[in-house]
């Protein structure tokens, strides 16, 4: 047991991250929160220099120094819009060092095993699960990774036989983790590990990229859960408490999120297994469409009173907040009503779309989320797509066969005039055509959204 | 009461706390929220830091070594990634900001 104000420090640490959550749960607290989970982190990793006679103690002070260094240096170079593959790549991370551990502490275990006061069955369970689903996360959360910085397809990847595959792979985990209980050795241990990478690789890999986002969340709260094992194994309270607070938070916000798509979990994870659901066309489509040069849309808009802007992930790209938010001024000083309506996954992430605007210092109230502007469509004037396809796609209503279908939509379909401003007529993130851009309604102005924004924006201004 | 069931009590409780303090939060903090819980996993460094410190083989110590340096990456990059989505947030119009923050001792 280790001395009673270690147990103290580690108490008020714990306590800490259950307010940081809380915190960062909240628009104005969120920062307070987390940065008081960072500060409850750094005491508590600490704490051990104090307590124990740790060995090698230059080494380890490097490798913290090495870690810190890369973290900092990847988080302030990334750009916003590829946060989500940074938290999947953080995530993979801290997985993979919940997996090593284990390993380090299976090592330690295993000539102990026989002992009448070694370690009991549900040691050596916990070892056993922290080591499988570490890797999982690692593995998974690289494939993520790999799929949103478009280092491979997007699109769901699968081949003959893939559930079987998944099926034996599964199974010999299990049997393992057993086998790790009754009878440890330090091989079974290492192919647990790799057993769990490959399990990852094929969770992750039949996973649209439209729905990526939903499964870092989920090995996000995998991670939580392994690093709550590994409290466990170590008789550590701070690892237990944040391990599983991040477990139980993590799977809740996934729900959550696949909840604003109208998916289930079960059904993102394996949809594409049960015969292509989640498979869209992919292919550009040559059916006629209007389209319009930046003064027509100009006029459109300059003479509107009411415009609803749609942003999405094209905008980011094109880095384009800036010039968008621009527009919007100078609408609102000929008196237009202008909203950005903003959908829950706008963007690759929930709430990501938000995070852009705000650095494009875009006003907090005019972020109109989905509930609240849906039924403002009807006495829309214009509606402004910019870079969003999925979102506003009439298919997720209309269509039972399409990935989409069941997720909430913005409902511009409902406005007087829409207008996409669309690079081709490639189709969205999901992969579907969208029934709305052949709509009579609709209007196309083609073209890069910066370049397209930037004319649109003189030629309002030449009104 | 066995120290396992401790453990069990402990985790139990933290499983209802966890949903309980996230169960309100808006879809705006959807991903700043995921990114700080994130964060907080990557306190897997201290336990990575512990087994290090106690081991006596090479392989282990090397093994070790990596774990941290792991740990420490999503722990730091984490906390630091958060915080500068989160500033965005906040520096979003600093006059009315001020006049909330002003001094109130005067007034009314």
């Amino acid at each position: 047991m280790p001395p009673t104000w270690v147990q103290l420090t580690y108490l008020a640490c714990a306590v800490c991250f259950i307010l940081s959550l809380k915190g960062l749960a909240g628009p104005k607290t969120a920062r307070a929160g987390n940065l008081l989970g960072a500060a409850a982190a750094v005491v508590a990793v600490a704490v051990p220099f104090f307590y124990l006679e740790l060995d090698h103690v230059p080494l380890i002070l490097v490798a913290i120094a090495l870690g810190s260094a890369a973290g900092v240096l990847g988080a302030q170079k990334v750009q916003m819009t590829q946060m989500p593959q940074m938290v999947a790549l953080f995530n993979g991370v801290g997985g993979g060092a919940a997996s090593l551990v284990a390993l380090l502490e299976l090592h330690e275990m295993v000539p102990h095993a026989d002992s009448a006061f070694g370690p009991g069955w549900f040691t050596f369970a916990a070892t056993a699960f922290t080591i499988l689903v570490g890797a999982v996360s690692f593995a998974g959360s690289v494939v993520t990774f790999a799929k949103l910085q478009e280092l491979m397809t997007s699109r769901p990847v699968v081949f003959p036989g893939l559930p079987v595959v998944f099926g034996v792979l599964l199974l010999a985990s299990v049997v393992l983790s057993v086998l790790t209980v009754t009878d440890p050795t330090m091989w079974i241990g290492i192919v647990l590990a790799l057993l769990g990478l490959a399990v990852g690789v094929l969770l992750v890999l039949p996973v649209g990229g439209a729905d990526v986002p939903i499964v870092i969340s989920l090995l996000n709260a995998f991670t939580g859960l392994t690093v709550a094992a590994g409290g466990y194994v170590l008789g550590n309270v701070v690892l237990l408490v944040a391990g599983t607070l991040v477990g139980s938070a993590g799977t809740f916000l996934t729900l959550l999120m696949a909840g604003a798509m109208g998916r289930s979990v079960a059904n993102i994870l394996f949809g594409a297994l049960k015969g292509g659901s989640t498979l869209g066309a992919g292919v550009a489509s040559d059916r006629p469409v209007r389209s319009a040069g930046p003064e027509d849309v100009a006029i459109l808009l300059g003479y509107a009173e009411r415009v609803i802007i749609v942003p999405g992930y094209g905008l980011a790209v094109a880095q384009a907040q800036h010039t968008l938010r621009e527009l919007v001024d100078v609408l609102a000083a000929r008196g237009t009503k202008v909203d950005y309506a903003i959908h829950p996954v706008a963007g690759r992430m929930p709430g990501h779309m938000n995070v852009l605007l705000a650095e494009a210092q875009v006003p907090y109230e005019q972020l109109v989320e989905m509930d609240d502007i849906n039924g403002e469509f009807k006495h829309t004037d214009v509606v402004l797509v910019v870079g969003a396809n999925d979102v506003v796609n009439p298919a997720a209503k209309t269509t039972p066969g399409a990935p989409i279908y069941g997720m909430p939509i913005l409902d511009a379909d409902e406005a007087k005039q829409i207008v996409f401003m669309k690079r081709s007529m490639r189709p969205g993130f999901a992969g579907i055509e969208n029934e709305l851009l052949f709509d009579p309604k609709t209007t196309l102005l083609f073209g890069d959204a910066k370049d397209s924004l930037g004319k649109l924006l003189s030629a309002v201004k030449g009104l | 009461m066995s120290e396992e069931v401790v453990w069990l009590t402990i985790f139990v409780l933290s499983v209802f706390v966890g949903i309980e303090v996230i169960s309100k939060v808006s879809s705006t903090l959807h991903t700043p929220l995921m990114s700080g819980a994130n964060a907080i996993h990557g306190i897997i460094l201290l336990g990575a830091v512990i087994v290090t410190g106690m081991t006596d083989s090479t392989v282990a110590l090397v093994v070790g070594l990596i774990a941290i340096v792991l740990a420490a990456v999503n722990m730091v990059g984490g906390f630091v990634v958060t915080d500068r989505m989160l500033q965005m947030f906040t520096r979003r119009k600093p006059k009315p900001a001020k006049a909330d923050t002003g001094s109130t001792g005067g007034a009314a």
